[in-house]
């Protein structure tokens, strides 16, 4: 699934200057918890968040996020989309709540790209 | 481009502004123009003009008089001339004499203007005392531009190269690279971007982005954790050996009152202000653990905490050439 694509499937409305369109996305996880994120997520997943503080922008900055998506409509504050701006990261908005989100995308062929807890190893090197 | 016949720009404007846009207000005329250009005089006949433009492969031309620009003369005034059959005639029946000028040490923006008010194809170029010193088209700019934006592209990739051999270029006993930010208590806004900085050094520097993405998660937990739970804020020292990369932090209190119950995985004294921010999870050392080949933490009540991260770098991964790098006797 690219950019685009996801785009469609969850009515997102784009809030950064721009975005790649064509980025493969592989899978997706979504928490709003920063360590949770940086706990399980791999990397050229998207995130689901209700988080909207400039620190998501970091996290997903350390943990190789291919784009965030707010749930719920939430609109972060100008300081964490100028922070995206600056690290090149895709910030979308999307009506949906979380688990919507992940039905749709999951029923779309989006798999989870969050490891479970019982994977006590580093992910790092996948 | 945006609408350059807008002026002036204003802040609004000037964000969208692409880096082509911004090198056309950098680059001035005489760095692009064409110098050395073929000229003719009003006395000239039509047919000389022609035979010229054949063998010098040009579609234009300035007309001087003693020196004095008085004209110009385009392909489609010889193309009229043909037409009427008057090929004997002189110059100064066919030029144009209504001139459209740019100076030398103008801006390129300033032609790029000059052509979007006039369907013209070359405009001359003056000096300050108002003399020819050469001549501009749309593929001077466009050559002019392609230059600069590969000379910059060129100078990225030697900065990237040379960071990227610093460990090779430095002979040393033990080179290494040491990298301090100072952290503020409670500081949520610039929360992170020492450790941004680190991973973008890190990168840089040749990491692999697994090395990268590891050292970045690790550094950005114990990041975190000294703004949301420090005293006084605290040093963040990264240091880059070719085999090794070894990150601390350090801070005055208020020290962690039992290590193994914060080493658990969900345990955390954050309020709940700091967790309604999307910290306080309980993880942050559990991820560090889970990162790093090496974690040692040394707290206490009075002097605070002192956390040393290590990561280890296989022969693949490590920085420079491990072979030819150090001086003999290398602890």
């Amino acid at each position: 699934m690219n950019t685009q694509e996801l785009m469609e499937i969850i009515d997102g409305t784009l809030l950064t200057e721009v975005c790649d369109f064509t980025r493969e996305i592989k899978g997706g996880c979504g928490a709003d918890l920063m360590s949770d994120v940086l706990a399980s997520i791999q990397p050229n997943a998207i995130l689901l968040t209700g988080l909207c503080n400039p620190q998501v922008i970091r996290t997903s900055q350390m943990a190789d996020v291919a784009a965030i998506v707010f749930v719920r409509g939430k609109r972060p504050p100008p300081e964490t989309i100028a922070l995206a701006n600056v690290e090149s990261i895709p910030l979308i908005s999307s009506p949906y709540g979380t688990f919507e989100l992940c039905g749709r995308l999951y029923a779309a062929g989006l798999p989870s790209l969050e490891n479970p807890v019982s994977n006590g190893n580093c992910d790092c090197d996948e | 481009m945006t609408d350059i016949k807008n002026q002036p720009i204003t802040d609004a404007v000037a964000e969208s502004i692409t880096k082509v846009e911004e090198l056309a207000y950098e680059l001035l005329i005489n760095q692009v123009m064409t110098r050395d250009i073929a000229t003719v005089s009003p006395s000239d006949t039509m047919e000389f003009v022609a035979i010229l433009f054949r063998e010098k492969r040009i579609s234009g031309s300035p007309v001087l008089r003693d020196g004095e620009l008085v004209g110009i003369l385009s392909i489609e005034d010889l193309i009229r001339c043909l037409m009427a059959v008057d090929l004997p005639s002189t110059v100064e029946k066919y030029m144009s004499s209504k001139l459209i000028t740019v100076k030398e040490f103008d801006p390129v923006i300033e032609a790029l203007k000059t052509f979007v008010h006039n369907r013209v194809g070359r405009l001359p170029v003056l000096d300050e005392q108002n003399k020819l010193v050469g001549i501009i088209t749309k593929g001077d700019i466009t050559r002019g531009l392609l230059k600069k934006l590969t000379n910059e592209f060129q100078q990225e990739e030697i900065r990237v190269y040379r960071a990227s051999h610093l460990f090779e270029d430095i002979i040393s006993t033990r080179t290494s690279l040491v990298l301090r930010y100072n952290i503020k208590p409670r500081d949520f806004i610039h929360g992170g971007t020492a450790s941004s900085y680190i991973k973008r050094a890190l990168m840089r520097l040749g990491a692999s982005p697994q090395i990268a993405r590891r050292c970045g998660i690790a550094i950005y937990e114990a990041e975190m954790n000294l703004i949301i739970h420090s005293r006084n804020g605290g040093i963040i020292r990264v240091e880059i050996e070719p085999h090794q990369i070894t990150m601390e932090t350090i801070d005055d209190g208020p020290g962690i009152q039992d290590v193994d119950l914060a080493m658990k995985p969900g345990f955390s004294t954050a309020t709940e202000q700091v967790r309604e921010m999307g910290f306080g999870a309980g993880m942050g050392l559990a991820n560090i653990t889970r990162c790093v080949d090496q974690l040692k933490i040394d707290s206490s009540l009075e002097r605070g905490t002192r956390l040393k991260m290590k990561i280890l770098l296989k022969e693949q991964e490590s920085f420079g050439d491990s072979r030819g790098n150090h001086l003999e006797g290398t602890p």
